[in-house]
């Protein structure tokens, strides 16, 4: 007791300080956990991974940018439009790694009977962690854009051009990073343990990308490019780049892009499908969450 | 203005009933929430933080309303979860920051509160290692800094106690006293066992299997409960004799007996009376559990499990 007496001695101060609302806690939680997704605020060996991909995604950039400049190309090898779906697995690997973290461990040790004890609601802890999770892909997804385009620009390469294609390649990468996000977020929040949360994401991922790309082959061996084409309506990288392929003109990353201006449609339809339901499904995962 | 209120309040999960007809009136202070694992004690907690709707009745906490103003009322209330509920990947430090800051607190009075509330629980310098390494004693001192730190104007602590071994336990009482007196905050604090509340208390509610039992202050609760056990390992009758003449209340309780507790100057007249018979003292027991007999008479044996012997049962000894 001796311990604990001395305690009181200091003294205990009231905080009559402001007290902020619901927007600045949302944001708060936003901000750490997209600092967390790079492993900021939590210990150095969480950085390791995240940074690494962060690094290994972008070298490619940087070569591709030498290449251009050195070699007084007139054009960039690969679009901007282009360069996630090139480097999918490493993105693929980042979202197994990041979604648990992100939603199963607050899940799995209980940490969410403190956050919803407090003026949060589930509602904004949903939106904060979706949030979070889409701008840590989208920021996966663009750093290695942004090194091409100065790799462009240096390369001196039609300004006009290249930033309305750089732009192009951000759009496709904010609908990526949304996709990516539900589906990782989904997976994670219904699998609370983390090795479990990690290889299923993994799996689900890779499964979907092998069997677009095998339908694709295959059908397109058969010459029928619209089963091709809508084949890749079940991988969300040739999803969404199917819709860059109709909204801006640019050329698939995969065998097929999709086909005529209703494919794309589709695949815009399709995209935000995913985009609101893996959302919804969140939603219902956390109203179920019991405080105790 | 009335801490917590209750009218009529019910809650049934399909054909169980958590909740019934529950009527309370709770006073600012240190609020003891006594029953067994089962008894609605969680089920209370939730309701009155906004998070879980009653099936009937109403509920108000700091005059607020609980269906119509939950996120305003755990803006000011703190709440100590039962269960585990701390990442092991961070430092106590970060998660009461963090949790501060998910209280509406700016960074910069998130990270002063947290220093000072860490050092009010009697966390130190272990404050900055990952929280996996730390010991339940510790957690729980980590569990209720999370709920302090926002200086609420009420903390819900579910079974603080669990799991603490007796000086832990004391610890951990002694706190929440000081959270009441010191700090000027009111506690709601539940536990299955009587004993170690009565002492830290105000103001007791026993519940079981959802129905109130009894609410009044712990002053008249103990008024009537106050027995010493006393047990000596010789010539019992001439202690009791020896101590009716100084004019203490004895009842003979098997080979023990049985003292009406007055104040010091009982224990005082034990010691006197050993010392001046030569007896050796075998024991000298605060009798706690008999004040369950008081809420229900007929000792029902969901109230035996109520009852037992809390930590830090035999003082004086």
């Amino acid at each position: 007791m001796s311990e604990t007496g001395v305690i009181h001695d200091i003294g205990y101060r009231h905080y009559d300080g402001p007290r902020l609302g619901l927007r600045y806690i949302t944001r708060s939680l936003f901000v750490s956990s997209l600092k967390g997704a790079y492993g900021f605020g939590r210990s150095a060996r969480s950085k390791v991974m995240p940074l690494l991909l962060l690094g290994v995604i972008t070298l490619p950039a940087f070569v591709i940018a030498a290449i251009v400049t050195i070699g007084s190309l007139d054009t960039l090898p690969l679009q901007y439009t282009q360069y996630a779906a090139r480097l999918q697995l490493l993105i693929a690997i980042f979202v197994a790694g990041q979604a648990p973290q992100m939603v199963s461990r607050d899940l799995r040790f209980g940490v969410v009977a403190l956050y919803f004890s407090r003026p949060l609601t589930r509602q904004s802890y949903v939106q904060a962690k979706y949030a979070a999770m889409a701008a840590a892909l989208f920021v996966l997804v663009t750093i290695p854009l942004l090194v091409l385009y100065v790799g462009a620009l240096l390369a001196k390469l039609p300004v006009r051009q290249q930033t309305s294609d750089l732009a192009y390649g951000l759009v496709g990468a904010a609908l990526l990073a949304l996709v990516l996000a539900g589906i990782g977020l989904v997976i994670a929040a219904f699998t609370p343990r983390r090795g479990l949360g990690v290889a299923a994401v993994i799996a689900v991922l890779l499964v979907a990308t092998g069997v677009a790309a095998t339908l694709q082959g295959v059908a397109r061996d058969q010459g029928n490019d619209t089963i091709a084409g809508y084949a890749g309506l079940i991988s969300p990288f040739t999803l969404v780049d199917g819709v860059q392929v109709w909204a801006f003109g640019s050329d698939p990353a995969s065998l097929a892009g999709p086909p005529g201006t209703t494919g794309g449609l589709v695949c815009l339809a399709v995209t935000l499908a995913v985009i609101a339901g893996t959302y919804g499904l969140l939603l219902l995962r956390y109203r179920r969450v019991s405080v105790s | 203005m009335s801490l917590i209120v209750t009218r009529g309040l019910t809650k049934r999960f399909g054909r169980v009933t958590a909740l019934s007809d529950l009527t309370l009136d709770i006073p600012p202070g240190v609020v003891g929430l006594v029953g067994a694992n089962g008894a609605g004690k969680s089920t209370l907690i939730k309701i009155l933080l906004g998070l879980s709707q009653a099936t009937t009745g109403t509920a108000e906490v700091l005059g607020l309303d609980v269906t119509t103003n939950g996120a305003k009322i755990r803006e000011v209330v703190g709440y100590m979860p039962e269960h585990d509920c701390l990442p092991p990947d961070v430092s106590a430090t970060e998660l009461v920051v963090h949790m501060a800051r998910m209280s509406g607190l700016p960074t910069t009075a998130a990270r002063e509160r947290a220093a000072d509330t860490l050092r009010h629980v009697g966390l130190y310098e272990e404050r900055y290692r990952p929280i996996s390494g730390y010991s339940t004693g510790m957690r729980q001192r980590v569990k209720l800094a999370q709920a302090l730190v926002h200086d609420p104007r009420l903390v819900m602590l579910d079974e603080p106690t669990n799991g603490l071994d007796p000086a832990g336990r004391d610890d951990m009482l002694g706190l929440i006293r000081r959270i009441g007196t010191v700090f000027g905050i009111s506690v709601l604090v539940t536990s299955h066992l009587m004993g170690e509340l009565e002492r830290v208390c105000d103001h007791v509610v026993v519940i079981d299997g959802g129905t109130l039992l009894r609410s009044s202050s712990t002053a008249d609760v103990t008024a009537v409960t106050q027995l010493l056990l006393l047990e000596v390992d010789d010539a019992v009758e001439q202690v009791a004799a020896r101590l009716r003449e100084l004019g203490v209340d004895v009842h003979p309780s098997g080979t023990a007996l049985e003292l009406v507790l007055r104040g010091d100057e009982t224990y005082d007249a034990v010691r006197d009376v050993v010392a001046e018979l030569g007896v050796g003292l075998v024991r000298l027991e605060r009798r706690r559990h008999h004040m369950l007999d008081i809420f229900r008479p007929d000792g029902g044996t969901r109230v035996a499990a109520v009852s037992g012997t809390g930590a830090g049962e035999v003082r004086g000894a």
